[in-house]
């Protein structure tokens, strides 16, 4: 499965036109201990890089923008009660909702693991 | 901008990976392990603070010829020796200068316990109220360790006999730790028992590197203490109070003695006949969401205030916070809306302190 980033450090993994989208190992880690997750609400239809959400820890509160645009299919309901789960598996347990991606043309907008890996880098 | 500055104990601080900030111009642990971790290991068993930023002032004399008793406002000549009292520096206008600690070590002397950020204008304004007495910024070469949680008086009696066991709150003793002369004293920032420990700065990394040794005892960084303080409703320096803000105003009349002389009393005097333009309140958010510095406080009619201090509180689950309001709306009870940008959380206004679970008075 292919996984693709965003400079703002949202993840997306693609499979049969659905894409699991979340944020980075990277952006939990800058977030620390996270204590809210703002889920966007299922059928919602969000365009590349608008807000799909907001992420909240001890320290700070940040948008989370859509990695891709398309339909919100399903969302991570296990984030309202137990969003540390961001902290101890960010780019696996940690998802936060399935997008119908709308055109996967968009991905060429999006960095791939590697070329992510060298972004950080430079920060 | 001022060069940062740092206390005795930055380099065990990075050794251990600590994320660093600066606060009031200092810097400063942040966080060790994680905010929360260190919150928890607080309440249930002994977290260690690297509180040496912190500004200490010796004054010796006599209290009411020196000029000393008028300063602050309380008394500090009625303190008992061997006791501290907790109160404010104002201004002309009642405004709070600083929040601070005076302990008293003997008839005619006294230490004052004041916040880092604050520290060097504190000095020159009371150095400029005494008209007697020797007063001396002793900041530099003292150390000050916190210890607080439920476990932190075995550590401490474990470390240095049982006679620190005996100690209630907000009295405090001087004794011999590592050959030096310290002050072991009954007081803390976070709701529960603890103890603040004043000892030559040279001495604080030897007391930092004893102390950790204790199973029971973890570092805890600014982070952590940031939300214990704010669970039990303690204001911050700077963020709560300042300036701008009387005691009336912040609802800490209690620490107001107007029986006696002190600058700002008119002001204040004034205040009480006239009524506040605005009120301290708490609130507790429906949710997990944090109210932060500066997010407007609503009711049906708009804006009554905003907020001054907010975190999530993982003693209660939600979101708490301070803020100031319009004098009508800050009613316990009442409902507020908190707005900023895209965020909105509903909240209700509550009495403090929010946690009441802690270890502070047993």
């Amino acid at each position: 499965m292919s996984m693709y980033f965003t400079k703002e450090h949202e993840w997306v993994k693609v499979k049969d036109g659905i894409g699991a989208v979340g944020i980075s190992e990277h952006a939990a880690h800058e977030l620390g201990d996270v204590t809210f997750v703002e889920l966007p609400k299922i059928g919602a239809v969000v365009k590349q890089f608008a807000v799909l959400g907001s992420i909240e820890s001890v320290k700070a509160a940040s948008d989370i923008y859509a990695p891709i645009s398309g339909k919100v299919v399903k969302i991570n309901e296990i984030l309202n009660s137990s969003p540390e789960i961001v902290n101890e598996s960010a780019e696996d347990a940690g998802w936060m909702a399935w997008i119908e991606i709308a055109d996967e043309s968009e991905l060429k907008n999006l960095m791939t693991s590697e070329q992510y890996g060298e972004y950080l880098k430079t920060l | 901008m001022e060069q940062l500055r740092s206390t005795p104990l930055c380099s065990r601080h990075e050794a251990i990976k600590a994320l660093m900030a600066p606060f009031g111009g200092w810097n400063m642990p942040i966080q060790y392990e994680g905010i929360i971790a260190e919150h928890k290991w607080c309440r249930e068993q002994a977290a260690l603070f690297d509180i040496c930023h912190m500004g200490e002032f010796l004054y010796q004399g006599d209290f009411e010829a020196g000029g000393l008793e008028d300063v602050f406002t309380f008394s500090v000549k009625s303190i008992p020796i061997g006791r501290s009292r907790y109160g404010f520096l104002l201004n002309e206008k009642g405004g709070i200068i600083d929040d601070l600690i005076v302990f008293r070590l003997a008839e005619d002397r006294a230490m004052i316990v004041v916040n880092a950020a604050t520290s060097d204008n504190d000095f020159s304004v009371i150095k400029s109220r005494l008209h007697g007495g020797d007063f001396t910024d002793i900041s530099a070469d003292t150390g000050k360790l916190d210890i607080q949680g439920p476990h932190s008086r075995d550590v401490m009696t474990a470390a240095f006999g049982a006679g620190i066991a005996q100690l209630p709150y907000f009295k405090f003793t001087t004794m011999e730790i590592l050959g030096c002369e310290a002050i072991v004293s009954r007081t803390g920032y976070t709701g529960e028992l603890g103890y603040e420990i004043f000892l030559p700065a040279a001495k604080a990394g030897e007391l930092w590197d004893l102390l950790l040794k204790d199973g029971r005892v973890r570092p805890a960084g600014l982070g952590a203490r940031d939300v214990l303080r704010l669970e039990v409703g303690y204001s911050l320096y700077g963020s709560d109070i300042d300036e701008s803000t009387t005691p009336l105003e912040a609802d800490l009349e209690g620490f107001v003695n107007f029986e006696k002389n002190f600058v700002g009393k008119e002001a204040l005097l004034r205040q009480k006949q006239q009524g506040v333009p605005r009120k301290k309140v708490a609130f507790e958010v429906i949710g997990r969401r944090s109210p932060r510095h500066h997010y407007q406080l609503c009711q049906e009619a708009g804006s009554v205030g905003s907020v001054t201090s907010g975190v999530f509180s993982p003693m209660l689950g939600c979101g708490i916070g301070l803020g100031y309001v319009k004098p009508e709306a800050a009613v316990i009870g009442a409902p507020l809306t908190i707005q900023h940008d895209r965020i909105s959380m509903e909240a209700t206004v509550c009495q403090l302190p929010f946690y009441r679970g802690g270890s502070l008075r047993s």
